[in-house]
């Protein structure tokens, strides 16, 4: 990312070498993430929401359900929509308008970690089958940037997810009437996202802002409550060997279920 | 028009609906040098799949100030013709045009000598005329024979294949088809002489197991797309020399 903020080459060259020597700048192993703070409701007039913290990294998501046309090939299925928004007030570099590559991509990291772990139990969201159903839609909101979006995002989506109630309804010849009262959306799995940068040949997990500015190339794998692999995608302009891929698949194993509990109480 | 889906795409002897083995690819048709004003260009067709890349560059950069002062500037377009696909597709970029666009460019940008050419961009477009299932994957493969057309210096040529699972059974190169009523892709793009993963994404849900075994069907058919991607290259400078002794 070039239009980030640079930072002095002496300080990019003292990360990269630290990292070869299994160290941080930071003070953190290469497997460590920064402390998790997590809370969530916030937003009363939201279905769910939840703010999540990762070290200086804030993000906060939003849920909205609201009544929509389903999809033709799935007609009974509830809709998800996954919106990601790098305001302004977030970094320096990031800049008003509509959302661009980096905006794009993250949201859909986190809307196939949630898809495909098959998270939402979308065909109870149907009210008419090929009619009506409803939409639920995720906004994440960043609002301070230091690095690694895609798991604070991913994380702060599911706790956002745990966190929606839905208005309780009836459907009287074809209207929907709302009954007092509320549900929890139905969630039946809960995706994790751990992401790996590339530095110097090594790879640590949870980069930071300015390790982010020195990785080589960049790796997402979410995986799902059984330690299944629901989904992956590889960023940066740099390459891994296959080695390192399935290095980092090892590894991802125990940060999902560590981050888990954090994020799933109960 | 729809067409019927059939109940099952692979039968009892692990023989694909298209009559192929699991391990097999589609037919490989590649043509390198196909657009006249382009500085590289080239073709593909892989099964249904037809998709052209072009390349412009190095040349300078518009707007300006997106130059960079210590390497060239590589930009990408992946874009699907509205007639592609069953439904019409919007000629409007979509998300995922977006979002292949990036990932694309990422996995071409390792093998390009990009700090040759500071103050410069090198443009890639990718056009999809029809397609049939891994359309990002033999774009990469066809972008890449369009770079070296252009003469770019490069470490070694990007090629791509996806594999996956569908019907329990792991398989490469999935058609349209087997992608969307299948259980999990895994599209991955590699420069073979340097072992180097350039693009890896996944959806769908695979054990740890599966995945390894999924990641080496996917890079044994990058290296057999590998082959034919180097002999056509070749082909072409065989036919120009032979043009020039005549």
């Amino acid at each position: 990312m070039s239009s980030l903020p640079m930072i002095v080459r002496v300080k990019q060259k003292r990360i990269a070498e630290l990292i070869s020597s299994g160290m941080r700048l930071d003070g953190r192993g290469l497997t460590d993430y920064r402390e998790v703070k997590l809370e969530v409701g916030l937003i009363e007039r939201a279905e769910g929401s939840a703010r999540m913290r990762l070290g200086k990294t804030e993000v906060m998501v939003g849920t909205k359900i609201e009544v929509g046309q389903p999809f033709p090939d799935v007609p009974n299925e509830g809709v998800l929509t996954v919106n990601a928004e790098l305001v302004p007030l977030a970094s320096p570099s990031f800049e008003p308008g509509p959302p661009d590559e980096n905006s794009i991509e993250l949201a859909r990291i986190v809307d196939r970690g949630i898809r495909e772990s098959k998270a939402i139990e979308l065909e109870k969201l149907c009210i008419e089958p090929g009619k009506k159903v409803f939409v639920v839609f995720i906004d994440i909101y960043v609002l301070n940037h230091d690095g690694n979006l895609i798991d604070a995002s991913a994380m702060a989506a599911l706790a956002a997810l745990l966190n929606t109630k839905m208005f309780n309804y009836e459907v009287e010849s074809g209207e929907i009437k709302v009954k007092p009262g509320y549900t929890p959306l139905p969630i039946r799995n809960f995706p994790i996202a751990v992401t790996f940068a590339k530095i110097n040949d090594k790879l640590v997990v949870d980069p930071w802002l300015e390790e982010e500015q020195v990785m080589e190339t960049r790796l997402t794998i979410t995986m799902d409550k059984d330690g299944k692999i629901c989904a992956m995608q590889k960023g940066g302009h740099g390459y891994f060997t296959l080695q390192q891929v399935l290095e980092a698949v090892k590894i991802a194993r125990e940060k999902t279920e560590e981050l888990r509990k954090l994020v799933v109480k109960g | 028009m729809p067409k019927r889906k059939p109940e099952k795409s692979i039968d009892e002897n692990d023989v694909r609906i298209d009559g192929r083995k699991l391990n097999e690819l589609r037919p490989v048709k590649i043509e390198v040098g196909v657009l006249g004003n382009a500085d590289g260009s080239a073709y593909i067709e892989q099964g249904k799949n037809k998709i052209l890349a072009a390349v412009y560059g190095p040349k300078e950069v518009h707007p300006r100030h997106l130059a960079l002062p210590d390497r060239a500037l590589l930009r990408c377009r992946y874009h699907m013709a509205p007639f592609s696909v069953e439904e019409r597709k919007s000629p409007a970029p979509s998300r995922r045009e977006v979002e292949l666009s990036k990932v694309i460019r990422e996995a071409l940008e390792p093998s390009v000598f990009v700090e040759y050419y500071p103050q410069t961009s090198v443009d890639i477009f990718i056009e999809v005329l029809q397609a049939d299932g891994g359309t990002r994957c033999a774009g990469i493969t066809v972008a890449s024979l369009a770079l070296a057309d252009a003469g770019i210096p490069m470490r070694d040529l990007v090629v791509a294949c996806a594999a996956g699972k569908a019907e329990g059974r792991l398989l490469v190169d999935l058609t349209d088809l087997e992608d969307k009523g299948g259980e999990a892709d895994v599209p991955l793009a590699l420069m073979p002489n340097l072992n180097a993963i350039t693009l890896l994404q996944m959806d769908g849900g695979l054990t740890i197991d599966e995945f390894e075994k999924v990641v080496n069907l996917a890079i044994d058919g990058c290296r057999s797309l590998y082959s034919i991607q180097k002999e056509t290259l070749k082909s072409k400078y065989i036919a120009v020399k032979e043009a020039v002794e005549e």
